[in-house]
C-alpha cells in the first residue's frame, strides 16, 4: 500500500474530511441565506426609491396641467438627470421620440407596456454606443401618449451578488485546503504512533517478548491504550515464564526417574542370566513406574487445584480428627525413625472443605517434617527430633492445623519458592521425594480458599494449614 | 468367578481378560456401553468391571441404569479420571469400588475378589468372632487372642486386623487398607501402611511358629492359616 493510500485509509483522515464537508455545506447555506436576504432588501429599497421619484415627477406634471405639465416634467427630468447617481430617466412622446432623460436606448417592448420590469438591458447617453447596462425600470403612461420611464441601474445589486459568490468560493477553498492539510497532519501523527505500535507488536510476535509499546507520556487515548496493552503483556509474560519454568522443571524432573527406569531395564537385558534376575528387574521397573504415576497424579491434582476447579465434594469435616488420624497413620514411621510425633487436637473442630484433600495436605506436611526433623544444622541433638501437630480454632472462625519441627527449617527467602512444583532446596536433594509435597498442600489450601503458611519455629519449620470459616449457608 | 469386563480399549480389555483367566476366572467382554448393559442384565456375573468412558453409553449411566433395574452385581469402575470428585461420582452412581488407571493388576484382582466375596457372603461380615488358625478376634468384646493368649492391640491395629481377618485368605492391598481402615484415598509418600502391618505382625505372629500374616510380593498382604 502506498503511503498516501495508507493515509487516506486512516480514520483520522476520513473524519477530518467528513468534518470539512459538513462545514462547507453549512457555510454555503448560511452565506446563501445572507445573500438572498441582502438582495431582497436592496431590491425593496430600489423599488421604494423609484416609487418616490415617480411620485415626485407625476406631481410636477399634474401641477403644470396640460402642455405646461409636460414642460415642467421635461425640466424636472433634465434637472434630475444631471445629478450623479445610478438613476435612469426617460420621457418620450407617443411615437417613442425622446424628450428628456439619460437613456439612449430601451427595448420597445418595455417602452410600450406600462408596469415594472426587472433586468432590462439599456444603453446610456453618457456611454459610448454599444455598452449595455441592466436596470430595474418602471414605465408610466401619461395623458397625451407621453411615457415616463424611471429606473435604477442594477450594477450595485449585481456587484453584491458577485461579492457573495467570491466570498463563498474563497471560503470553500480555504476550508478544503485547511481541512485536507489538517487531516493530513493529524492522520500522519496518529498513523505514525499506530505504526510504531504495530511495529512493536510485530516484534513481540517475532519473539522479542520483552518489547513494549512506546508511550508518549501525554496520557491521551492512544497512550492509555498502549499502557493497558503493556500491562497485559507484562501479565502474559509473567504467566508465560511461570508456565515455562514449570514445564522445564517437569521435563527435567521426570527425566531423572525415566532415565533410571530405562537404564534399569537395559542393565537387566544386558547382564541378567537367571529368570529371577529378570523378575527382579521387572519388579523394579514396576516400582519405578508406580512412582512416576504418583508424581503424575500429584501434578494433575495441583494443576486442577490451581485451575480453580471447585471440588464438588466440599462439606463439613473435623479438622481435629484429621490431625489425629494422620498423626496416627505416621506414628509408626516416626517411631522407626526415632522421631517423637505428638498431636494436640482436642475434641472436634468443624471446618469446611474436603476431608480427603485436607488429609492429604496434612500428610504431606507430616511426611516432610519427619524427613527433615533430624536435619537440624547445629548440634544434631537427638532431643531435637520431634514433630508436633496441633489443631485449633481461631476467634475469626478460621481453623488452623499446624505441623512444627526442629529441623533445618526453610530460609525466609526460599519460603515462597518451595511452594512451586519440583523445587527442592540444597541439602534435600539427597532425600527421597520429588519436591511436590508442599506444592500439593499449597494447591489444596488455595482450592479451599485458605492458605499454607511457612514460618520459623526457632529452630525449624512451622507449616500451618489455615482453613477459612465455613460459608454461611454453604451447601454440604 | 464370572466376570464381565466393559472396556472399549481392546488391548487393555484383552490384557485384563487374559490375566483374569489365568487366575481361573470366567471372563466376558463388552466393548461399548450398550453391549455391556445388555450382557450385565442377562448374564449372571459375580463382578462387573466398567470403564468410565465408553462409546454409546458411558459407564456412570450404565451402572445407574442397572441399579434402576435392580441389578445389584458389584461394580468396579476403572477410570483415568482419578480425582476425589470423580471417585465420589462413580460411587454415587452405584459403583462399589473405583480404581484409577494406570493400576496394578494385583490391585484389581484383590479388589474384585473382595467385591465378589462380599456378594456371595463367603465370609459372613455379621459373624462376631473371626478365626484364622488359632488366632481369634471377637468384634464385640474387642478381644484378640492367639492360642488362648490375649494380645494387646491399639484401636487402629484392631481395626486393621479386623479388616484383614474379615477378608481372610484374600489378598488386601496397601491402598485397600488405607481406604478401609483410615478412610483416606490418597497414596502416601512413604510406606506407612507397611510399617503398620509389620507392627501388627510383630504382635500376632511373634513367638508363634506359624506366621499367619503374610506378605504377597508386589500385591499386598494376606492373613491365612499356613498352607492353603
Amino acid at each position: 500500500m502506498t503511503a498516501l493510500g495508507k493515509l487516506v485509509r486512516t480514520t483520522a483522515f476520513r473524519l477530518t474530511l467528513a468534518y470539512a464537508l459538513v462545514f462547507a455545506i453549512i457555510s454555503a447555506g448560511v452565506l446563501g441565506y445572507v445573500a438572498w436576504n441582502g438582495r431582497r432588501l436592496v431590491e425593496q429599497g430600489m423599488r421604494e426609491t423609484v416609487d418616490a421619484e415617480v411620485n415626485g415627477l407625476i406631481d410636477q406634471f399634474r401641477a403644470g396641467g396640460g402642455a405646461g405639465g409636460i414642460r415642467r416634467l421635461v425640466a424636472s427630468v433634465e434637472q434630475r438627470t444631471r445629478r450623479p447617481g445610478s438613476s435612469l430617466y426617460l420621457l418620450t412622446t407617443f411615437v417613442g421620440e425622446a424628450l428628456a432623460g439619460n437613456v439612449a436606448r430601451l427595448p420597445t417592448s418595455v417602452l410600450t407596456s406600462a408596469g415594472e420590469n426587472f433586468d432590462t438591458p439599456y444603453e446610456r447617453l453618457d456611454d459610448p454606443e454599444g455598452v449595455t447596462h441592466h436596470a430595474y425600470v418602471r414605465v408610466i403612461l401619461l395623458p397625451g401618449g407621453f411615457r415616463l420611464v424611471v429606473g435604477r441601474d442594477l450594477a450595485e445589486l449585481n456587484s453584491l451578488g458577485q461579492a457573495v459568490k467570491r466570498a463563498f468560493l474563497l471560503g470553500l477553498v480555504i476550508l478544503t485546503v485547511f481541512g485536507l492539510v489538517g487531516g493530513f497532519f493529524v492522520a500522519r501523527r496518529v498513523l505514525a504512533r499506530i505504526d510504531s505500535m504495530t511495529e512493536s507488536a510485530n516484534a513481540i510476535m517475532a519473539g522479542e517478548l520483552a518489547t513494549r509499546l512506546p508511550l508518549e507520556g501525554s496520557n491521551d487515548e492512544l497512550d492509555r491504550l498502549a499502557a493497558s496493552l503493556n500491562a497485559m503483556l507484562d501479565r502474559i509474560g509473567a504467566l508465560l515464564s511461570g508456565l515455562k519454568e514449570v514445564s522445564d522443571n517437569i521435563a527435567h524432573d521426570l527425566k531423572t526417574p525415566l532415565t533410571r527406569l530405562r537404564s534399569g531395564a537395559e542393565e537387566a537385558l544386558r547382564s541378567a542370566k537367571l529368570p529371577q534376575d529378570y523378575r527382579q528387574a521387572l519388579e523394579r521397573t514396576i516400582e519405578e513406574s508406580d512412582q512416576l504415576i504418583s508424581v503424575f497424579n500429584a501434578l494433575l491434582m495441583i494443576a486442577r487445584a490451581e485451575g480453580g476447579r471447585v471440588v464438588e465434594n466440599m462439606a463439613q469435616f473435623d479438622a481435629a480428627e484429621i490431625a489425629r488420624s494422620v498423626v496416627e497413620l505416621y506414628e509408626p514411621i516416626a517411631d522407626e525413625a526415632g522421631v517423637s510425633l505428638s498431636v494436640e487436637a482436642p475434641g472436634s473442630l468443624q471446618a469446611h472443605g474436603n476431608r480427603e484433600l485436607a488429609g492429604q495436605a496434612l500428610a504431606n506436611l507430616v511426611d516432610n517434617a519427619l524427613k527433615y526433623a533430624r536435619g537440624g544444622e547445629k548440634g544434631q541433638a537427638e532431643s531435637a527430633a520431634e514433630v508436633q501437630v496441633s489443631a485449633r480454632a481461631n476467634g475469626d472462625g478460621t481453623t488452623e492445623v499446624c505441623v512444627s519441627d526442629h529441623g533445618p527449617g526453610i530460609p525466609e527467602a526460599d519460603r515462597e519458592r518451595v511452594l512451586e512444583r519440583f523445587v527442592r532446596l540444597e541439602g534435600s536433594r539427597t532425600r527421597p521425594g520429588f519436591g511436590l509435597g508442599l506444592s500439593l498442600a499449597h494447591a489444596v489450601m488455595r482450592l479451599h480458599g485458605g492458605s499454607l503458611r511457612l514460618e520459623d519455629n526457632h529452630p525449624g519449620l512451622r507449616a500451618t494449614l489455615c482453613f477459612p470459616p465455613p460459608l454461611a449457608g454453604a451447601t454440604t | 468367578m464370572k466376570i464381565l469386563v466393559v472396556e472399549d480399549d481392546r488391548d487393555a480389555a484383552a490384557y485384563v481378560q487374559k490375566a483374569l483367566r489365568e487366575e481361573g476366572h470366567v471372563v466376558d467382554q463388552a466393548f461399548d456401553g450398550l453391549d455391556g448393559y445388555a450382557l450385565a442384565r442377562e448374564g449372571n456375573y459375580d463382578v462387573l468391571i466398567v470403564d468410565r468412558m465408553l462409546p454409546k453409553l458411558d459407564g456412570l449411566s450404565l451402572v445407574r441404569s442397572l441399579r434402576e433395574q435392580e441389578v445389584q452385581t458389584p461394580v468396579l469402575f476403572l477410570s483415568a479420571l482419578g480425582q476425589v470428585d470423580d471417585r465420589v461420582k462413580g460411587l454415587r452412581a452405584g459403583g462399589d469400588d473405583y480404581l484409577t488407571k494406570p493400576y496394578a493388576f494385583s490391585e484389581l484382582l484383590a479388589r474384585i475378589e473382595v467385591l465378589a466375596r462380599r456378594r456371595s457372603g463367603g465370609t459372613s461380615r455379621e459373624e462376631t468372632v473371626y478365626q484364622v488358625g488359632d488366632l481369634e478376634l471377637d468384634r464385640l468384646s474387642r478381644r484378640v487372642t492367639r492360642a488362648g493368649q490375649t494380645l494387646d492391640l491399639q484401636p487402629r491395629e484392631f481395626r486393621l486386623l479386623e479388616y484383614m481377618m474379615r477378608h481372610a485368605g484374600q489378598v488386601v492391598t496397601r491402598t485397600m487398607l488405607l481406604e478401609n481402615v483410615w478412610d483416606y484415598h490418597f497414596d502416601p509418600q512413604t510406606n506407612v501402611i507397611d510399617v503398620h502391618v509389620s507392627r501388627l505382625r510383630g504382635k500376632i505372629d511373634k513367638g508363634f511358629d506359624r506366621p499367619l500374616l503374610q506378605t504377597v510380593r508386589g500385591a499386598g498382604y494376606v492373613i491365612r492359616d499356613g498352607a492353603r
